[in-house]
C-alpha cells in the first residue's frame, strides 16, 4: 500500500527536478552575462551606446555603429517584408483552398527552416554580386537623387543584409498573421460582404482592422527576429564598424560584431565590451519578443 | 480610383507576394542543390580538410562532428525536456509550473549567438578550452524550450477521458502518464523532437565560441570539433575558390538533412491530428 | 434479505465551491443492478465517481461522508485509492479505448500495468473478458488490430471487457449507451443483465426505459439529493415522492 505513495512521489520529484533545471538555465544565463559584462558596464556605462569609436587597439569601445547597423537593417527588413508577409497571410486565410494552404504551408516551413548560414552563402555569392552589378546601379539610376542610394555599391552592405533579413523574417510574420486572420470570425466577413463590399474592402474592414493589434505584435516579433539574426547578416554586411547614410556601404550589427570579434578579443575590457553588447542585444530582443508573444497568445485564444 | 480597380490591384499584389515568396524558396533550394551537387564528390565525405591553399580534401570531420554534437545534445535535452513538458501539463495549475513555463518562453526568445556567449562563459572559459561538449551544451539549451513546449501541448491534447480510463483500472498515476498518455501523445512529441533537431543541425552562431571548429578530428568530446554549418561559414567567407566550392557542397548536405527532418515531422503532425 | 455490498453514508461532494451531492445515503445490494436516474446536473456522474474515488482526481474536488464496500470505508485515510479502483471497474459515457493499442492490448493493459506477467493466464483472462462483454466472437480474428478500427458499439464493449479483465467485484456504468445506436445499446443491456450474476452493477442513465429494463433497484437523484430509492418496479409504478412521479411522467429533466 505504501508502494503507491513512493512511486508517484518519486515521479513527481523527477518531473520537478527537470523543470528546475530548465528554469535554472535561464537564471544562469543572466548571471553569466552580467558577470562578464560588468567591467564594461562600469567603465562605459550608458555612453557605450553613443560613442562611435570601436577601436580595440586603443581600448576605446563605443557601440553606436552596431546599434545603428542593427536598427537600420532590421527596420529596413521589416519595411520590405511586412507588406509581402501580410499579403501571403491574407492569401492563405482568404483566398487559398485547403490544398494550396497545405502546399504554401510547406513552402513557408521550409523557408523558415533554412539555416542562417545557407542564406548567408546565397547572399554572398548570388545576391551581393547581383547588387553590385545590376540592382544597385539600377536603383541608383532611378532613385540616385535620394541621399541613401548614393555612394559606391559594395555588394556586401546594409542593403543586401536588409534584403536577406527580410526573407528570413517573412515566415515568422506570415505564420502568425495567418493565425490571426483565421481567428477573425466568419460572421464579420459576411457582414461586410452583405453590405456590398469588394473583397479588398471586406478584408480592409473586417479582417485587417480586427487583427490590427495582432499584426503589430507579429511585426514586432519579426523585428525581434531580425535584430537577433547573426550568421546571414555577418556574411553579407561587410563587417566595418561604420556609420553611414549610404545604404550601399558596408556596416556591422550588434550580433555580427560579436560573431566576428568574440574569439579574437584579447584583453578583459574588449571581451567585456562584447558581453555588454550581448547583454543589450538580449534585452532588446526580449523586450520586443515577450510582450508580442503574450499579446498574440491572448488574441488567438479569445477567438 | 474606382473600387473595382482597387480590388484588382490588391489581388494582384497578393498573388505577386505569394509568387515572390514561392520563387525565393524554390530558387534558394534549387540553387543550393545545383551548386552543391556539382561540387560534391566522394572525397567530400571521406576526407579531412586540406591545408590552407591546397585544393581538394573534404568535410568528413564536420559531418561526423555535427552528428556527434547534435547527438550528445539530444542525450541531454530530449529526456529532460520531455519530462519538463509532462510536468507542465500534469501540474499546470501550480505556481512553479507557471514560472517554468515563462522561463522557457524567455529562453526560446534568446538569440542563438547569446546562447553561444553564455556557454562560453559557463563552460569554455572555466575549462580553458573549446570543446565538442560545450557545443552540445549550447545546442541542448536551444532544444529544451522547443521540445518542452511541444510536449506540453501534445500531452494537453490527449483527452481527459483517456487519463480517467487509465486511472479507473487502478493503474498508478505515473504509469498512466508514462505508458498511456505519453504513448498516445508520441507522434506529436516526436514532431517536436524532429523540429528541434532540424533547427539545431543548422545552427552556427552557438558553435562559434563553443565547439569552435577543427581542421582535424577531435580526439575526445573535450576537444574542439568541426561542424557542418561552421565549416560552411568558414569556407564561404574565405578567399579560396576551392573552399567556396566546398561550402556549397556542405550546404547541399545540410539543406537535405534539414528538409528531410522538416518533412517527416510535418507528416507526423498530420497523423497525430 | 439482500446482502449489502456498498453502504453510502452521508455522502457529499463539491466542485470547488459548488456542492454537487448533498448527504446522500442508501444501500446497494450485491449481485443486483442498481440504476441512478435524475435530470442533468443532479450529480449522478459525480456520485458514481465517488465510488471508485475518481472524483477526487479533479483539481478542487472535495468529498465528505463514508462509502463502505464490504464493511470497509473506502475513504479511510489508510486506504489506497488505486486498490479501490481495481475492485471497482468503470465504463464511461464515450467509449475510450486506448487509441495507440490493439484490441488485445486494451483488454490486458489494466493487468499488465498492475504487474501481471503470466502470458498464458493473460490470454485466458482476455478471452473470458471479451466473452463476458459479448465481443469475442466479433473480434477473435483481429485481436491485433487497432482498437480504434472498431465501431462505436464495439469499442464500448471493448471498454467493458477492459474493465472486466481486472475481475472487479463492482462495475460502474456512466450512461454507457448515450453515444450508441439501438442495436449496440440492446447488446450492452444484455451484457449488463448477465453481469450481475458475478458482479454488483451500478448504472447511471437518463433513459428511464433503460432503467426499467435492466435495473433491479433504482435511485432517483435531484439537485444532489436522494429523493427516492427502491425496487425499480415500485419506483416506477408507484413512486412515493411527488418529485419522483413528476420526473417519471416527464414533467422535467
Amino acid at each position: 500500500m505504501t508502494n503507491k505513495d513512493y512511486s508517484n512521489k518519486i515521479f513527481k520529484f523527477i518531473l520537478k527536478i527537470s523543470a528546475i533545471i530548465s528554469f535554472s538555465i535561464l537564471v544562469l544565463l543572466f548571471v553569466v552575462l552580467l558577470k562578464h559584462s560588468y567591467l564594461a558596464i562600469k567603465t562605459f556605462k550608458l555612453k557605450f551606446f553613443i560613442d562611435t569609436t570601436w577601436d580595440p587597439v586603443f581600448e576605446k569601445f563605443g557601440a553606436l555603429p552596431f546599434v545603428y547597423g542593427t536598427l537600420l537593417t532590421s527596420f529596413l527588413a521589416l519595411i520590405i517584408s511586412a507588406p509581402i508577409s501580410i499579403s501571403v497571410a491574407l492569401f492563405l486565410s482568404e483566398f487559398a483552398n485547403r490544398r494550396l494552404k497545405e502546399f504554401l504551408g510547406v513552402i513557408i516551413s521550409l523557408l523558415a527552416a533554412i539555416p542562417s548560414v545557407i542564406y548567408g552563402l546565397v547572399g554572398i555569392f548570388v545576391l551581393a554580386p547581383l547588387m553590385r552589378e545590376y540592382i544597385g546601379p539600377g536603383i541608383q539610376k532611378i532613385f540616385g537623387f535620394l541621399p541613401f542610394f548614393q555612394g559606391s555599391v559594395y555588394g556586401l552592405d546594409y542593403f543586401t543584409a536588409s534584403i536577406v533579413l527580410s526573407i528570413m523574417i517573412t515566415p515568422t510574420i506570415t505564420s502568425i498573421s495567418t493565425e490571426l486572420f483565421d481567428a477573425v470570425p466568419k460572421s464579420l466577413r459576411e457582414a461586410s460582404l452583405a453590405l456590398g463590399a469588394t473583397k479588398w474592402e471586406m478584408i480592409k474592414i473586417s479582417v485587417l482592422k480586427t487583427a490590427k493589434v495582432g499584426i503589430i505584435a507579429a511585426l514586432l516579433l519579426g523585428l525581434g527576429r531580425a535584430i537577433g539574426e547573426t550568421m546571414a547578416v555577418t556574411m553579407v554586411i561587410g563587417n566595418v564598424p561604420n556609420i553611414s547614410l549610404y545604404l550601399f556601404s558596408s556596416g556591422a550589427t550588434l550580433a555580427s560584431v560579436i560573431a566576428n570579434e568574440f574569439t579574437e578579443a584579447t584583453g578583459d575590457l574588449y571581451l567585456s565590451s562584447l558581453y555588454y553588447i550581448g547583454l543589450v542585444l538580449l534585452l532588446v530582443t526580449l523586450a520586443l519578443n515577450l510582450p508580442s508573444k503574450i499579446l498574440i497568445k491572448y488574441l488567438v485564444k479569445t477567438k | 480610383m474606382n473600387r473595382k480597380l482597387k480590388d484588382k490591384i490588391f489581388q494582384f499584389f497578393i498573388y505577386l507576394s505569394v509568387s515572390i515568396v514561392s520563387f525565393v524558396l524554390l530558387f534558394i533550394t534549387g540553387y543550393v542543390l545545383y551548386k552543391g551537387f556539382s561540387s560534391i564528390n566522394l572525397d567530400f565525405f571521406i576526407r579531412l580538410p586540406k591545408p590552407v591553399g591546397e585544393e581538394g580534401g573534404g568535410m568528413v570531420n564536420a559531418i561526423v562532428g555535427s552528428f556527434m554534437i547534435v547527438g550528445i545534445a539530444s542525450l541531454f535535452s530530449i529526456p529532460l525536456s520531455i519530462l519538463t513538458g509532462v510536468y507542465l501539463s500534469e501540474y499546470k495549475n501550480e505556481k512553479f509550473a507557471n514560472i517554468v513555463r515563462s522561463s522557457l518562453e524567455i529562453l526560446s526568445a534568446v538569440p542563438s549567438i547569446i546562447i553561444g556567449v553564455f556557454v562560453y562563459g559557463l563552460v569554455v572559459y572555466p575549462m580553458k578550452r573549446f570543446s565538442l561538449l560545450a557545443g552540445s551544451i549550447a545546442l541542448s539549451i536551444i532544444m529544451i524550450p522547443l521540445i518542452a513546449r511541444t510536449t506540453e501541448e501534445m500531452v494537453n491534447m490527449v483527452p481527459t477521458t483517456i487519463k480517467e480510463a487509465g486511472l479507473s483500472l487502478g493503474i498508478k498515476n505515473w504509469k498512466v502518464i508514462f505508458y498511456i498518455i505519453l504513448n498516445t501523445a508520441k507522434p506529436g512529441v516526436l514532431t517536436g523532437v524532429l523540429l528541434s533537431l532540424a533547427r539545431v543541425f543548422g545552427e552556427t552562431a552557438p558553435l562559434l565560441f563553443t565547439s569552435f571548429g577543427n581542421r582535424f578530428w577531435h580526439r575526445s568530446i573535450l576537444d574542439p570539433a568541426a561542424a557542418l554549418p561552421l565549416q560552411i561559414f568558414v569556407y564561404a567567407i574565405a578567399p579560396y575558390d576551392d573552399w567556396n566550392r566546398q561550402a556549397w557542397a556542405g550546404a547541399f548536405i545540410l539543406i537535405i538533412i534539414v528538409y528531410i527532418l522538416i518533412i517527416v515531422s510535418r507528416r507526423l503532425v498530420l497523423k497525430y491530428k | 434479505m439482500e446482502k449489502v455490498k456498498i453502504k453510502i453514508e452521508n455522502l457529499s461532494a463539491w466542485y470547488g465551491e459548488h456542492q454537487v451531492l448533498k448527504n446522500v445515503s442508501f444501500d446497494i445490494y450485491e449481485n443486483k443492478v442498481t440504476a441512478i436516474i435524475g435530470p442533468s446536473g443532479c450529480g449522478k456522474s459525480t456520485f458514481i465517481r465517488c465510488i471508485n474515488r475518481l472524483h477526487e482526481v479533479i483539481p478542487q474536488a472535495k468529498v465528505a461522508g463514508k462509502i463502505y464496500i464490504d464493511n470497509k470505508n473506502i475513504y479511510d485515510p489508510d486506504v489506497d485509492p488505486m486498490e479501490i479502483r481495481k475492485k471497482v471497474g468503470m465504463v464511461f459515457q464515450q467509449p475510450n479505448p486506448f487509441p495507440t493499442m490493439t484490441i488485445y492490448e486494451n483488454v490486458i493493459i489494466g493487468l499488465k500495468l498492475n504487474g501481471f506477467k503470466d502470458k498464458n493466464k493473460l490470454n485466458e483472462i482476455a478471452i473470458q473478458a471479451l466473452n463476458e462483454a459479448g465481443l469475442y466472437e466479433e473480434v477473435k480474428n483481429k485481436l491485433d488490430s487497432l482498437a480504434t478500427k472498431l465501431s462505436g458499439g464495439q469499442q464500448q464493449r471493448l471498454c467493458i471487457a477492459r474493465a472486466l479483465a481486472l475481475r472487479p467485484e463492482i462495475i460502474l456504468f456512466d450512461e454507457p449507451c448515450s453515444a450508441l445506436d439501438p442495436i449496440s445499446t440492446a447488446k450492452i443491456e444484455d451484457t449488463i443483465i448477465k453481469l450481475k450474476q458475478n458482479h454488483t452493477v451500478i448504472i447511471v442513465t437518463h433513459n428511464l426505459q433503460q432503467a426499467a429494463r435492466v435495473a433491479d433497484y433504482t435511485a432517483f437523484l435531484f439537485l444532489g439529493e436522494l429523493i427516492e430509492y427502491g425496487p425499480t418496479n415500485s419506483l416506477f409504478t408507484a413512486p412515493k415522492m411527488k418529485k419522483t412521479e413528476e420526473y417519471i411522467r416527464g414533467v422535467f429533466g
